[in-house]
Order: structure tokens, then C-alpha cells, then sequence
């Protein structure tokens, strides 16, 4: 039997690897954006499991919308990249700094 | 919308205000004629509207009127607000400020006519100076209509430094003169000393009372009559008299009581229209009609009365000296001002508050007729003040002859004039008095009457008898000066003449402000003096001392200005007379001892305290130290902002695992 | 299984703008260059529309509804109101600079109202999910408008590092939402309040999912140390979008943040007050110190907003209805001022030249002494002083402090606004002793000076009569 704390530890371990891509990665935005992604699958995976050891359908509704705002979420990333790209010529991380200070 | 005294009180205030914003903000849109209607008008509706509210409360016999109208904050339980308090006295001193205002107004129409010519050519300051010296006196108007109206000391001391700016603003109004600008940042400075312990007695009114509602305040005043504060350790004061006399400290800046009288012979040097509405017949008075106000605090402090009568009859005695040796006939008016002033000061001190305050509104109309009436002569002098070159312009102007002659009449307590009732009423009420230094002052009014004969009478004669001596040019040129001057002159006249017997008989002696003074029974001086009808006085005028006294000084400057006219110059030659002269002609030296001591002394300290203490080391090492160690560590702390996203997001981590260890961990 | 019907009255003003927004969307693309300001129009109108419906539906009391996953309460009205009014003004501003921009399109109208229908979502949200919707909905919504500028390259990365911080922020909100759901059984925020109060769940879990909520509510105040994204996107974005997002979402964060503290997490109040004191030290600390070094104005009004972030969390930590009704009066205040300080920014800018650099403000005082003093008025009231409003809500705010006790944290507090008041003073410095660097005639159209005098003067107004504001906070939270 599969306790809840293994599909917890499962996630904040998912999570805490999406974090750590988020600023250990310098070289191309779709990671960051995949990072991001990897972090709602983290929190649904909890959803789901606290769902079901509650016994409480909400946690599982509550999935279905993050998945609906994530894809909005990615679709409007990914038109972010396409403009920056158009801009600059280049999805390095590393390259947006001319904001700072 | 005219039936309720909350509406009139606000439309009396903010009708001249109205007026001074339209006059001041606009003056260049609406051209001269606009501003002096508008800033006129603002004045009129609020004379009309207060002569309403004074019969309302005189003859229709409405009860006095508290009451707020605009809650600014409250703070610790402590309301700041705006409130009008509306009795007799404030309703005669509306009356008085809103007429005075009014005819001085007019006044000015004709006597700035031809402003252009006081300025430099091409002076930038000079464009418009006429729409902006109306726009000056409206609001001076609602300064002290707010000073008078207020029901709380907030609002009192509001009016008070507003009138204070206006006269500032005034006394320098040509700013283009040097003696001007001196002159208005002496009356500042003297002024900010008197405020200044008037502040210090507001504080302690709040500190004391917890409140600067009037009513609330002399309601507890018999609470905390055997309070005591320590000032420096082992003198115990009582908390009244303490409070008397840093409010009293004020009432000395602005209503020039010695020592802080300098800035009013100064302040002359403005156009004459503001000498007589705001330093002589209104704005002087504030610290009078303040006192008269406290009563109830006064009262019950014979050390605050007796401190207030002593300074009262100083300033009555010897400032009328000085009005002898004066040659500039409106600085004459101004000494004689200031020793009206202690005349006043004296009544309030011998509990006579009913007196000072009848004196302050019969003064306010001769005074004001006596400046402009000067005003009117230097008009036709071609702005010359000096007396030595005048003479016989009785022929040429005779209403303003005229007019004078009546207003130095009433000024010298002629029976029968209105400064006759209110003068003598204050010299009776003296000789009854006994609280300590009511011998001193008694002598001090008594001779103060001879002494204003005397300069008023040298005044007159100098200037509208004897020979013409002022150049030929200036001769050919003489007139009468046109009607928007003289009928002020007339109207000021009238009262000057009758407002003394029409009301002597309820003000000073009825009960005319027994809901706004508080006299204890055995300080009623003015009960004891007992004269009930201004015929019985006027009688009685006639076999006491003063009237005498005056005649005589009459007498005397016949004798020296008319008959003997070479007699002057040679008795100053004589060998004491000579000393006290110069004495005299350096004003008891306060002049030269403020500029040596507090002037040149504060500017040794200044300068000291700026290059040692402000430069080097608040300056140098606090300021600019912290600011350059501030802007230093900010110019470190943006490097944190590098611009890459990826050290954003790790600041994000950081400042989560932060929180986490903190708060999830401990 | 028996239905409710849901009281669909209560979200009126909220179907209104949805419906509207559809519709505007829809007219917008029959219009041609010409016309479009129908569309602006219709925005303008959605937004009186909903305050009239929210005017209307006021009720003194707490009213839920859609199965308890919606509120009503008089701090939801009075917010979502101030967040009408602030994009109405904000819509006016903005008209002529997006015209000379080629920004005038219906996208702009139309994202802003979907923005709009977020807040509104979050400030009546009343259980996790409608919270997190509400949420996404605005931050999409305003991920889009700062890189609505197609072909400008610093908007472009504001947008990119405005939208991975913000995913970031929203992820951890999410993580914390799990944890919470997971102890406590429920989404719906009374649930989860009712739970807490019974005591018997572990406080070490809950405060685990209370520290990642914070961070994500922080996120959206721009609290330090999750302000990195303010000044970048601030400065990057068109001054409009600027002005939009500076304002009106702080509204709606400082409802978040009192939904999920107040309303969810009341029971752990001695918890999140440590939390929140620490941020707003930091936030003032780093907001004003930073702000000193700023050349570009709209960086420097950007850590001025991070310094009053913190100003507004003060009020909140309180625990008190007083310090509440404190910190709402700061943000309504405060969305006042950013609107001014960035109506400042889009005047004096034209087409091609933004008037982003502190040296475009030299000498402003010669070249038009009227804007000059409506300046002067703005910063004085951001920088605290007297009798502008910004004064009285930073009054409000530290009796709130003084009273819950922590008078070392007012002097604080009141330190670096001190420090804070350097970079405001020098803004009028630089208007009225320097010599102006840059000659040209300050043209704004009439409606844009016009709203920006109003706004000045509405600043000085509420700073004179401040009674009226404080009194509808206070009864916010009169309940």
C-alpha cells in the first residue's frame, strides 16, 4: 500500500527539483518554462493524493482548474518567448539584463 | 439661509476672504476697478451682516451663541476645531473691525490711486500692487474676524499669526524700500518673541486643561486655581499666573506694550490706510480684546493683573513722551497709539475690562479717523510726513481740518467726546483700584493726559495753523482731497463724536458683557466708581483732574506751537532738558539696546552656531555623513538587483527558506 | 441529490464586466482605426456600470454564496469600487499616450477588463480556488499587457521576467494551498478557519503551508525579498501598463491578503505577525534605501512602492479591525498617489520621447510652474507631509503599530520614511532651483492635464477632509 506520504514526498521533491532548475539553469527560457510546469504537477500530485485520503472530491476539481490555467499559463509564456525572440534574437537567460539596477 | 446666527457667522468670515482671493489670485484678470468692487463688496456684506448679528444681540436680546462648525481632528480626546462664539463682545468688536474695515476701504481707493508712482519704474513687484493691497486688506479682514469670532484657542491663535502675516505683508507692501523691509522684519521678530510666550500659554492652557475649548476652560479655570507648577526648582508658581502672563507676553507683541512696542512706530512705514486699520485701530487691539476675553483667568490671578496694569501704565506714560519730539506726523500718531494702548492695557489690569474694551472701540474710531485724516494731508503734502514743512492748510483743506480737530478732541478726552467717556471711565476706575501698582499707575494715566494734550494739540497746530512753510511748489498744489477720502473722514467723525454717550452708560457701567467678562466681586472697581448715566459723567468731567489737565496741555502747545514759536527750539537747548531729549530722541535707547544686544548678539551666536555647529557638524559630519553613508549603502544594495532573472528567482528562495527556518523549523 | 440554486445577484457587477469585456471583444473587431474609441468608450462605461451594480448591492452585512465560495461583505464593495475608480482614471490618463504609441487597440481595453473581472474575483473570493482563479485571471491578464508592445524590446524582457516570477510565485501559493487542503479537509476559507480553531492539527503544518501562501501574496504586494520583479517591470513596461499595474492590483493583493490571513488563518495570527513584521521591515528598509540611488523615475517610484507595500503590511499585522481598516485605507490611498506618480510620468512624455529620467524634471517649475506645483503636491503627500493624504494614511497606519505595541517598530518605520523623503524632496529640488535640460513645451492634451490636476488636487482635497475615507475603511470592518 502506497502511503500519503510517499505521493507527498514525491511532489515536494518534484517541487523542490523545479526550484532548483529555476535559478540553477543561465542558458534557455523553455527550461524555466518547463520548471514551471514540473511545479503545478508537484502541487496536483498533492491535490490528488490529500483528495483521496480525504475522501473529499474538491482537491480533484481544484486539479482540473490548475491544468486549465496552466495551459493558459504556457500559451501565454510562449507568446512572451516568441516577441522576446523577435526582439533580441536569443532565449538565453543570461542575456536579460538590461533591466537592473 | 438668513435666519440661522451658524450661516451669518459664516458668511461674515468668509465674504472679505472671498473678496481677497477673487482680488489677489485674479487682480490682473479683473483690472483695478474689479478688484477694489469685489474686495469692497466682501466688506460690506460682512459690516451689514455684522450690525445684524449686534442687533440681534444687543436689542433683540439673543443669548450668546458657541457653537462649532467644522471639526479639523481629534486627537488623544483633544477636538481641533473651528467654532464661533458669538456675545456682546465679540458682536461690538465684528462691528468695529467690519466698519473700520469698510471706510478704510473706500479710503484706499483714493489714497493708492496713484500707486504706480511709490515703485521704481519697471519694477516687477509694482505690477498690480493696487488689486493686491485690496486682496491684503480683505483678508486681513477675515484674519481678525476669525481672531474675534473664535471659540477656542486654536482658532485664536490662528487669526492671530494670520493678522501678524497680513501686517508683515503690509508694513513691507513697497517692497522696493529698504527702510520698509527693515521695518517689517523688526515687526516680525518683535512679534515672534510675543507669540511666542503665547504659545507657550496655549501649551500650557492644554497642558493644564486638556482642551482648548474656551467654555470648558473657564469652567475648570476655579478647579485649577491653587495649582503650582515648577519652573526652575524652588519656585513655585501658580499655574494661573502662569498662564496670564505668557498669554499677557503675547498681547504685548501685538498690542506694542513695552518692551515689545519697537516694531509700531516702525511699521509706518506701510501706506497709511493699513496704519490706521490694522496698527491702530484693529490689529493693536487683539491683545486687548484677548485679555478682556480671558477674563475668567485673569480674574483669578492678582499677580497676572497686577504684572499687566504695571506694564499698561509704563507704555501709557512714557510712550505719550515720545510723541513730543516726533516730526513725522504719522510716527505722532503711532506714539500716541501706543500710549492709547496702555491706557487700555492699564484698564484690563484694575479688572476694568469693560473700560479697556469700551477705550479699544471708541480709540478704533478716532485713531482711524486721525490716520487717515494724516493720510489725507500727506496726500495733499505729495507724500511729505514731515511737520516742519507744513502749516496753515486749514484753508486749504477744511473737512480734513475739520475732521481732525474732532478726532484730536476726542483722542485728548474733551468732555463730551467719545474718547472723553472711555478714557475717564479707565483714569476713575484706576484711582479705586488696590491692587499693587495702582498708585503708579494712577500717576501715570493722570499725567498721560497732559502729555496727550499736548503732542495731539502740537500735531494740530503745527500742521493746520500757522505759517505755510512748505515750498512753493508743493503750496500751488494744494487741495482738498477727493471723496472717497473725505467720507470716510465724515462717517469716522460721527462716531467719534457720539458713540461715547450713546453707550458709556451700558457698556462700562451696565451689564452689557456680563455673559462675556467675569469681574470677581472685590476687584468691581468700576461698580465702586458708580456713575450710571453719561450725563452724570459728563458733568463730573468737568471739576476733576484730567480735564484740567488736558486743558492745560492744550494750553501749553498754543502757547509753544502758536504764540511763541521760537520757544521750543531754545527750551530743548536747556542743560537737562537737553539730555532728556536726546533720550527721548532715541526712543529710551531700546532701539540701539536690541540692535546691540538681541541683533548684533544673535547674529555673533548665529554665525557661531552656523559655522561651528551647522556647517562642521551638523552639516558636514550628521547630514551630508549620514546621507553620503546612506547613498553609499544604496549604491551598494542596487548591485543586488543584477538584472538576472535567475538571481531574482534565488532571492525568492532565499527569502522562502528564510521565513521556513524561522518560523517552520523553531 | 438535491441542487441550490445560487444567488446569482450577489456577483452581479462581476457577470457584468465578463459579459461586457465578451462583447467589447467582439465589437472591437468590426471597428477600424477610426472608431476605436467605441471601444474605449464601452470600457469606460462597463467600469460605471459596475460601480452603479456594486453601489447598489451594498449591504452592511456578510453575505456567500455558489456553495460559500463567494463573498460579499462591505470590504469587498468598498474595494472593488476603489478598483473602478482607479482604472477608470487610469483609462483616462492613459488615452493619448496609447494613441501615440499605436497601443489604442481594443487588446489593451479588453485585458484590462479581464484584469479587472480578477480582482474583483479575488477581493469576493472566499475559498482557495476562487482565490487562485481570480488571481491567474489578473496576472495573465497583466502578463500580456506589459509585453503588449510588440516591437519593444525592454517590455519584452519586463514581460518574460515578470511571467516566470509571477508562475513561480503563483506555484508556491499553489503548494501552500495543498498543504492546507490537506490538514484541514476543506478549499472554502470558514472551513479551514473553524478547523484551525478547534486545535487539533499539527501548527507545524499548518504554518508550512502559511509560509508558501505568504510568499506568494508577498509576490503580488511587491514585498521585499519578493520585489525583484517590481522595478524591472515597472521600468520595462509602457508607462500606461505601468500605471495600471501599480495601482489597481494592490487593491486586490491587499484583499488577498486579507482573505487568506483574516478571513482563512485568523487562528494563526501570532504566527503570520512575526512573518509580516520581517517583511515589512525589510520592505521599507530596502524600498526607500534603494530608491535613493534611482536616475529613472518610474525605478524610483517603483521601490517607493515596494517602501509602501511594507507601510501597508504594518497596518495589517496589527490583528486589529482598526489596524485593517488602516492598511485599507493606505492601499485606496496609496493606488491615489501611484496613479498621480505615474500620471506625472505619461504628462510630460510624448510621442517617441518618455519622460522616464529624473533629468527631464530640472527646471519643470520654468517650462509650466502650474504641473510644477501639482507635482510638488504628489510628493509631498508620498513622502508623508502634512496636510496631503499620503500623511494621513501613514498616520493611521503607525497609531495602528503604536497600538498593538511595537512602538520600536513605528519609529522604525517613521526612520526610513525620513530616509524615503530624500528622493521625493529631490524630485522638487530638481523642479524648482536646477535649470531645465530640456526646453521643449509640455503638451498635453486637455483631458490628460485635466485628469492630472484633478488628481493633484484630489490628493490636497482627501488630505483636508481625510474623516470620510477612514470612516468607510473603519465600517469595512465594523463587522
Amino acid at each position: 500500500m502506497i502511503a500519503l506520504s510517499d505521493y507527498l514526498t514525491v511532489a515536494a521533491i518534484l517541487f523542490g527539483l523545479s526550484v532548483v532548475g529555476m535559478f540553477i539553469n543561465r542558458k534557455n527560457i523553455i527550461v524555466l518554462l518547463m520548471c514551471i510546469e514540473m511545479m503545478l504537477l508537484a502541487v496536483n500530485i498533492n491535490f490528488i493524493a490529500f483528495s483521496h485520503y480525504l475522501g473529499d472530491v474538491t482537491g480533484q476539481i481544484f486539479v482540473f482548474f490548475i491544468l486549465t490555467v496552466a495551459a493558459a499559463e504556457a500559451a501565454i509564456g510562449l507568446a512572451i518567448l516568441v516577441v522576446l525572440f523577435r526582439n533580441r534574437g536569443t532565449i538565453n537567460v543570461t542575456d536579460m539584463d538590461t533591466l537592473k539596477g | 439661509m438668513f435666519d440661522s446666527i451658524q450661516d451669518i457667522s459664516l458668511y461674515i468670515v468668509l465674504a472679505p476672504l472671498i473678496g481677497a482671493i477673487i482680488a489677489g489670485l485674479f487682480g490682473g484678470q479683473i483690472g483695478r476697478v474689479g478688484a477694489h468692487t469685489v474686495a469692497i463688496l466682501g466688506v460690506a456684506i460682512s459690516f451689514v451682516l455684522s450690525a445684524l448679528v449686534f442687533k440681534w444681540m444687543v436689542f433683540d436680546g439673543m443669548e450668546p451663541q458657541n457653537f462649532s462648525v467644522y471639526t479639523w481632528l481629534v486627537s488623544e480626546g483633544i477636538r481641533f476645531e473651528i467654532g464661533f462664539l458669538i456675545d456682546e463682545l465679540t458682536a461690538m468688536m465684528m462691528v468695529v473691525v467690519t466698519f473700520v474695515s469698510l471706510m478704510v476701504h473706500i479710503y484706499t481707493v483714493g489714497y493708492m490711486s496713484h500707486d504706480e508712482e511709490n515703485w521704481p519704474a519697471g519694477s516687477k513687484a509694482g505690477t498690480n500692487s493696487y488689486q493686491r493691497f485690496f486682496s491684503y486688506l480683505s483678508l486681513f479682514t477675515f484674519s481678525m474676524l476669525m481672531l474675534v469670532m473664535a471659540n477656542n484657542f486654536l482658532q485664536l491663535f490662528f487669526g492671530w499669526e494670520a493678522v501678524g502675516l497680513v501686517s508683515y505683508l503690509l508694513i513691507g507692501f513697497w517692497s522696493s524700500r529698504e527702510s520698509a523691509v527693515f521695518a517689517n522684519m523688526k515687526a516680525f521678530l518683535v512679534n515672534r518673541v510675543g507669540d511666542f510666550g503665547f504659545l507657550l500659554g496655549i501649551a500650557a492652557v492644554l497642558m493644564y486643561f486638556g482642551t482648548l475649548d474656551y467654555a470648558s476652560v473657564f469652567n475648570a479655570v476655579e478647579h485649577h486655581k491653587d495649582m503650582t507648577i515648577t519652573i526652575w526648582p524652588g519656585s513655585e508658581w501658580n499655574i494661573i499666573t502662569v498662564i496670564g502672563i505668557l498669554l499677557f507676553i503675547g498681547a504685548m507683541g501685538k498690542s506694542a506694550q513695552v518692551p515689545l512696542h519697537v516694531w509700531l512706530p516702525d511699521s509706518m512705514e506701510g501706506p497709511t490706510p493699513i496704519s490706521a486699520l490694522i496698527h491702530a485701530a484693529t490689529m493693536v487691539t487683539a491683545g486687548i480684546f484677548m485679555v478682556a476675553r480671558m477674563s475668567p483667568v485673569y480674574e483669578l490671578s492678582e499677580v497676572a493683573l497686577s504684572f499687566v496694569l504695571v506694564i499698561g501704565a509704563i507704555t501709557a506714560l512714557f510712550m505719550g513722551l515720545l510723541g513730543l519730539v516726533q516730526h513725522d506726523i504719522k510716527r505722532v500718531v503711532a506714539y500716541s497709539t501706543l500710549s492709547q494702548l496702555g491706557y487700555m492695557t492699564v484698564a484690563l489690569g484694575v479688572s476694568a475690562y469693560a473700560a479697556g474694551v469700551f477705550h479699544l472701540m471708541t480709540h478704533a474710531f478716532f485713531k482711524a479717523l486721525l490716520f487717515l485724516a494724516a493720510g489725507s494731508v500727506i496726500i495733499a503734502m505729495h507724500h511729505k510726513q514731515d511737520m516742519r514743512e507744513m502749516g496753515g492748510l486749514r484753508k486749504y483743506m477744511p473737512i480734513t481740518w475739520l475732521t481732525s480737530l474732532i478726532g484730536s478732541l476726542a483722542l485728548i478726552g474733551a468732555p463730551g467726546f467719545s474718547g472723553f467717556f472711555s478714557k475717564d471711565s479707565i483714569i476713575e476706575a484706576v484711582g479705586h483700584s488696590t491692587i499693587p501698582g495702582a498708585g503708579f499707575a494712577y500717576f501715570a494715566v493722570l499725567a498721560g493726559v497732559f502729555i496727550t494734550a499736548l503732542y495731539s494739540f502740537r500735531m494740530y497746530f503745527l500742521v493746520f495753523h500757522g505759517k505755510e512753510r512748505m515750498d512753493e511748489h508743493t503750496r500751488s498744489h494744494l487741495h482738498e482731497s477727493p471723496r472717497v477720502v473725505t467720507v470716510p473722514l465724515i462717517l469716522l467723525a460721527i462716531p467719534s463724536v457720539f458713540i461715547g454717550w450713546a453707550y458709556v452708560g451700558d457698556m462700562v457701567f451696565g451689564d452689557f458683557f456680563i455673559n462675556a467678562i467675569t469681574v470677581l466681586p472685590e476687584h468691581d472697581v468700576l461698580s465702586e466708581v458708580g456713575f450710571t448715566s453719561a450725563f452724570g459723567m459728563l458733568l463730573h468731567g468737568f471739576v476733576t483732574a484730567p480735564f484740567w489737565l488736558a486743558l492745560a496741555g492744550v494750553g501749553v502747545a498754543y502757547y509753544l506751537y502758536m504764540v511763541r514759536t521760537d520757544l521750543p527750539a531754545k527750551i530743548v537747548q536747556l542743560p537737562v532738558i537737553k539730555t532728556l531729549y536726546a533720550i527721548l530722541q532715541r526712543n529710551y535707547g531700546f532701539d540701539a539696546f536690541n540692535n546691540l544686544v538681541f541683533g548684533r548678539g544673535s547674529r555673533g551666536l548665529g554665525t557661531g552656531l552656523w559655522k561651528g555647529g551647522d556647517t562642521m557638524l551638523i552639516d558636514g559630519l550628521l547630514v551630508n555623513g549620514t546621507a553620503r553613508l546612506v547613498g553609499w549603502f544604496s549604491s551598494v544594495l542596487r548591485r543586488v538587483q543584477s538584472g538576472y532573472l535567475y538571481h531574482y528567482a534565488f532571492a525568492m528562495i532565499i527569502g522562502l527558506l528564510v521565513l521556513f527556518g524561522l518560523f517552520v523549523v523553531a | 441529490m438535491n441542487f441550490e440554486m445560487p444567488n446569482f445577484a450577489l456577483a452581479m457587477p462581476e457577470m457584468f464586466v465578463l459579459g461586457m469585456a465578451c462583447l467589447i471583444l467582439l465589437v472591437d473587431l468590426f471597428l477600424n482605426e477610426r472608431s476605436r474609441v467605441v471601444t474605449y468608450l464601452l470600457s469606460q462605461a462597463t467600469l460605471v456600470g459596475a460601480f452603479i451594480l456594486t453601489l447598489s448591492l451594498y449591504t452592511p452585512v456578510r453575505e456567500l454564496t455558489f456553495s460559500g465560495t463567494f463573498v460579499l461583505d462591505p470590504m469587498a464593495s468598498v474595494l472593488k469600487m476603489a478598483v473602478y475608480a482607479v482604472v477608470f482614471v487610469m483609462f483616462l490618463y492613459t488615452r493619448s499616450y496609447l494613441q501615440a504609441r499605436q497601443m489604442f487597440t481594443g487588446e489593451f481595453y479588453t485585458l484590462a477588463l479581464f484584469g479587472v473581472l480578477g480582482m474583483m474575483v479575488m477581493i469576493s473570493a472566499h475559498s482557495f480556488l476562487t482565490l487562485y482563479l481570480g488571481l491567474e485571471l489578473l496576472s495573465l491578464s497583466m502578463y500580456a499587457m506589459v509585453a503588449l508592445q510588440r516591437d519593444n524590446r525592454v517590455a519584452s524582457e519586463a514581460a518574460m521576467k515578470y511571467f516566470l516570477l509571477g508562475a513561480m510565485a503563483s506555484a508556491m501559493l499553489l503548494y501552500g494551498m495543498s498543504m492546507l487542503y490537506g490538514v484541514t479537509g476543506s478549499l472554502d476559507l470558514g472551513e479551514i478557519s473553524r478547523a484551525i480553531d478547534e486545535g487539533e492539527i499539527e501548527r507545524m503544518l499548518l504554518v508550512f503551508g502559511l509560509v508558501f501562501m505568504l510568499v506568494g501574496v508577498a509576490f503580488k504586494l511587491g514585498a521585499v525579498p519578493f520585489h525583484m520583479w517590481v522595478p524591472d517591470v515597472y521600468h520595462g513596461a509602457p508607462t500606461a501598463v505601468t500605471q495600471f499595474i501599480s495601482t489597481a492590483p494592490k487593491i486586490a493583493a491587499f484583499a488577498l491578503l486579507i482573505r487568506l490571513l483574516v478571513d482563512g488563518l485568523g487562528g494563526l495570527q501570532s504566527e503570520w505577525h512575526d512573518i509580516l513584521v520581517l517583511l515589512a521591515i525589510l520592505s521599507i528598509s530596502v524600498g526607500n534605501i534603494i530608491a535613493i540611488a534611482q536616475t529613472n523615475i518610474k525605478r524610483m517610484l517603483a521601490y517607493s512602492g515596494i517602501a509602501h507595500a511594507g507601510f501597508l503590511i504594518l497596518g495589517v499585522l496589527s490583528g486589529t479591525a482598526e489596524g485593517y481598516a488602516a492598511g485599507m485605507f493606505y492601499v485606496i490611498v496609496y493606488a491615489v498617489m501611484g496613479l498621480a506618480g505615474f500620471g506625472m510620468v505619461l504628462l510630460m512624455s510624448r510621442a517617441g520621447f518618455e519622460a522616464d529620467s529624473l533629468e527631464d524634471y530640472k527646471g519643470l517649475n520654468q517650462r509650466n510652474p502650474w504641473f510644477a506645483l501639482m507635482v510638488l503636491f504628489i510628493m509631498f503627500s508620498m513622502a508623508g507631509v502634512p496636510p496631503f493624504i499620503g500623511f494621513w494614511a501613514k498616520l493611521a497606519v503607525l497609531q495602528a503599530v503604536v497600538a498593538s505595541g511595537l512602538i520600536w517598530l513605528a519609529v522604525l518605520a517613521v526612520i526610513f520614511s525620513v530616509i524615503g523623503a530624500f528622493y521625493y524632496l529631490r524630485v522638487i529640488k530638481l523642479m524648482y532651483f536646477d535649470a531645465p535640460a530640456d526646453e521643449a513645451r509640455i503638451e498635453p492634451g486637455r483631458e490628460l492635464a485635466a485628469v492630472f490636476s484633478g488628481n493633484a488636487l484630489v490628493i490636497l482635497a482627501m488630505g483636508l477632509f481625510p474623516g470620510a475615507l477612514m470612516a468607510i475603511c473603519i465600517q469595512a470592518f465594523a463587522l
